[in-house]
């Protein structure tokens, strides 16, 4: 579906690289989670796959297709694409939003309206009640979950996602999660979502890609990754999830042990 | 008091049409050039630094010197057409400037997301930039707005009809009321506009919270009814003038609003039908008769000498008038139709007391106390060849040269603040504050004849130049004195001033 070949990107003519020599492919239906530090390329990465950016050198190929032969505006309205800090029009209303990349392929009115319908209810967003909001009207939560409307609305089969969910509470984040994973499996969405938290890329990946100053350090399903981590900024980020995980189980233990004690 | 008022109150129709035509015409062509070129600035950072430049540069301008260079540049054409240019170049810093920086100042990230889900740029720029940035857009326009309500007073300077009519007969001719008419009227004209672009501001801000609120919708209702009213009645003042037979010109001061209005009153018992242009630059008044836009107007031989001929001997009164009637018909196709009996001299006057003490009389008394007097000037005296003449002619200086507001000139002497001054033959303020007239015995001075100076369309019309002919030698210098000093010193209105013109035309 996606494949990248030695991708490079450097901003500065050649002195330094912010993406290196990065290779990986990525199957149908797959989501695979692009993680690592801030500065670590992940973005830039993301961004060579619809054109935003182009690479200083390599290709990019979508379904077999170099990227770089294709109309970067035709590219993009095939592939969904989710914003960092949600990026929706505060001009538009809700459905408008949704409806933007549906109406820049000339679909017809009545198709645009259907589709607006369906993609709302699919985030759990009732049609009725949303469709003639402003974005400032809603919860981030809501928010985003238009943000994803409008991404899957002209019906991609390659959506794209920077870091999604990272504004928002630990609750919503978890809900938003849950849901799009739900999504991305019945519609069998190949996706790649770029992200800081392990724990985030473990609950959604199918596969995992973890970068470090611009290289590719390993890419494998999250067990691959926990059983075998080639670099041991690997195994730290991998391997933090469950430490926590751990640590909230002894805090938890002692706790009911002292509540036992007073019963 | 009433009277007057009802007299002011009488011009506002047309004064309120012509106001309200030049400055939403302006406005209108300002926006449809101004925004177009902000959006450009906007997208290539090439363009917007001498963009804003040149528009800031137009801005500091008097606007004075906009108006004059571009009646100059459209060869003396006068009337809407140059106000409305130069209306629309003041209007242009705040609608390019208030574009550029709604445009930069859409969020970054809005911007990104419209390129991420594939718009081109074109549509980046109608469907969200454009948008986002109008309440800013807006906010120039009534900026600008504002300011063409208020400049647009300037227009009767080159001879469109404007609430300026009102400020700039009032002032000279001091009567306060006209004014203070015409000064509350723009300002009520600038807050209606402002508030009804202020509330396409709000509109434009609050259209995404409020659409469905009932106070939206009202607001709503009650712009689209102001606009549409303002639109009608400003498609009412668009009507075309109804045409006359002659323009009567004048420059700004009393005495030529007096003879203007005479000469109106003549051709009127003629049957002609006219209208006024009055309170013109000197330069404007001429170009437009010059061209044929201007039939008739008061002009002095001296102010052509000088001004236009740029002659500096002083050859006599008569052989100058013949001089200059031979460069109007040779240069311009101009003529002088009647050469009205009076003048209209710059000449030193002195405190009749002081002047007797002094034992002077003429200028050549003059001499010896000079280096111990003040004399005090209009704007204008001390740089103009009457005064270098002076000058040279009697090799005279004084201990201090002061420039005056021509009603403050006369306060000064009048209070003993200056001892000289720069006054007008035929000022009935010399009467008033009993000055006495100094001789000039070597005619330093040269002649300023008063004469009807008339355009080469008007002097084709038999009747009209009959009619007009029939005023050369009528007017002599205590007539037109005592006309002036009527209105500047008694604050008559105007008419009572034409009235007394009349009757001395009749004897």
């Amino acid at each position: 579906m996606i494949e990248l070949q030695n991708v490079r990107k450097s901003y500065d003519g050649g002195k330094t690289f912010a993406v290196s020599d990065v290779s990986f492919r990525v199957k149908r239906g797959e989501l695979l989670g692009l993680i690592g530090e801030s500065g670590c390329g992940k973005t830039s990465t993301l961004k060579m796959i619809n054109r935003l950016e182009e690479p200083s050198s390599g290709e990019i190929l979508v379904n077999g297709e170099n990227v770089r032969q294709q109309n970067a505006e035709q590219l993009r309205r095939n592939i969904g694409y989710v914003f960092q800090g949600i990026g929706l029009f505060p001009h538009y209303t809700v459905a408008e939003n949704v409806c933007t990349v549906p109406e820049l392929l000339a679909w017809p009115p009545s198709a645009v309206l259907e589709r607006c319908r369906v993609v709302l209810d699919l985030v759990g967003l009732a049609p009725a009640q949303f469709a003639d909001r402003f974005p400032s009207q809603l919860s981030g939560g809501q928010q985003q979950r238009v943000g994803v409307a409008r991404a899957l609305a002209a019906q991609p089969e390659l959506v794209l996602m920077d870091e999604p969910f990272g504004a928002l509470d630990p609750i919503t984040r978890a809900d938003l999660q849950e849901e799009f994973k739900s999504i991305q499996r019945q519609l069998e969405l190949t996706v790649i979502m770029v992200t800081h938290d392990m724990t985030e890329a473990l609950l959604m990946g199918d596969r995992i890609a973890v970068m470090k100053q611009g290289k590719l350090l390993q890419i494998g399903s999250p067990t691959e990754l926990l059983d075998a981590p080639s670099d041991p900024y690997v195994r730290k980020l991998i391997e933090m999830p469950k430490r926590r995980a751990d640590r909230l189980d002894q805090i938890l233990d002692a706790d009911s042990h002292r509540v036992k004690q007073h019963d | 008091m009433t009277e007057n008022l009802s007299e002011q109150l009488a011009l506002l129709p047309e004064y309120f049409r012509g106001h309200l035509a030049l400055t939403l015409f302006a406005l209108f062509i300002g926006i449809v050039i101004s925004s177009p070129l902000g959006v450009w600035a906007a997208q290539a950072p090439r363009v917007k630094r001498p963009l804003l430049t040149l528009v800031s540069i137009i801005q500091t301008f008097p606007s004075v010197a906009i108006l004059a260079l571009v009646v100059a540049m459209l060869g003396g054409r006068i009337g809407s057409l140059p106000a409305i240019i130069a209306l629309v170049l003041y209007s242009m810093l705040p609608i390019v400037r208030n574009t550029v920086t709604g445009l930069e100042n859409v969020a970054e990230e809005v911007v990104t997301a419209a390129r991420g889900i594939g718009m081109s740029p074109r549509q980046i720029l109608t469907k969200v930039r454009i948008p986002l940035a109008l309440p800013v857009i807006i906010a120039g326009i009534r900026t600008a707005a504002v300011w063409t309500v208020g400049l647009a007073t300037l227009s009767t300077l080159v001879g469109a009809n404007s609430f300026g009519n009102y400020i700039f007969t009032g002032l000279q001719t001091r009567n306060l009321l006209a004014v203070t008419v015409g000064s509350l009227a723009a300002a009520c004209m600038a807050v209606i506009l402002d508030s009804l672009i202020g509330g396409l501001q709000w509109l434009a801000v609050n259209r995404n919270a409020g659409a469905q609120t009932a106070r939206y919708r009202a607001v709503k209702v009650l712009i689209m009814i102001g606009l549409t009213s303002v639109l009608g009645v400003s498609g009412y003042s668009l009507l075309p003038d109804r045409k006359v037979d002659f323009v009567v010109g004048g420059k700004g001061f009393t005495e030529q609003y007096i003879v203007a209005g005479a000469v109106e009153e003549v051709l009127q018992e003629a049957g002609f039908t006219t209208e006024q242009r009055l309170g013109l630059g000197s330069e404007v008044v001429f170009q437009a008769t010059a061209n044929n836009t201007i039939d008739v107007y008061l002009e002095y031989s001296g102010t052509v000498w000088s001004n236009l001929m740029n002659r500096e001997d002083n050859p006599g009164r008569e052989a100058v008038m013949s001089e200059v009637e031979a460069y109007l018909a040779a240069e311009h196709g101009m003529a002088n139709l009647a050469r009205l009996g009076f003048q209209n001299l710059y000449a030193l006057a002195m405190r009749r007391e002081q002047a007797e003490r002094l034992g002077i009389r003429s200028i050549s008394d003059l001499k010896p106390f000079a280096d111990g007097l003040v004399a005090g000037g209009d704007l204008e005296f001390f740089g103009r060849p009457e005064w270098i003449s002076l000058r040279d002619t009697y090799r005279i200086d004084f201990a201090e040269k002061l420039t005056f507001d021509t009603t403050l000139m006369y306060t000064a002497i009048a209070e003993e603040q200056v001892d000289v001054i720069a006054a007008y033959t035929t000022d009935g303020r010399v009467a008033e504050f009993d000055l006495v007239i100094l001789e000039d015995p070597l005619n330093a001075i040269p002649p300023y004849d008063g004469f009807l100076a008339v355009s080469g369309d008007a002097m084709n019309n038999r009747l009209f130049v009959e009619t007009l002919s029939s005023l050369a030698g009528k007017i002599s210098d205590e007539v037109m004195r005592n006309a002036n000093r009527l209105v500047d010193v008694e604050n008559r209105p105007v008419t009572d001033g034409v009235r007394y013109i009349r009757e001395a035309l009749t004897e």
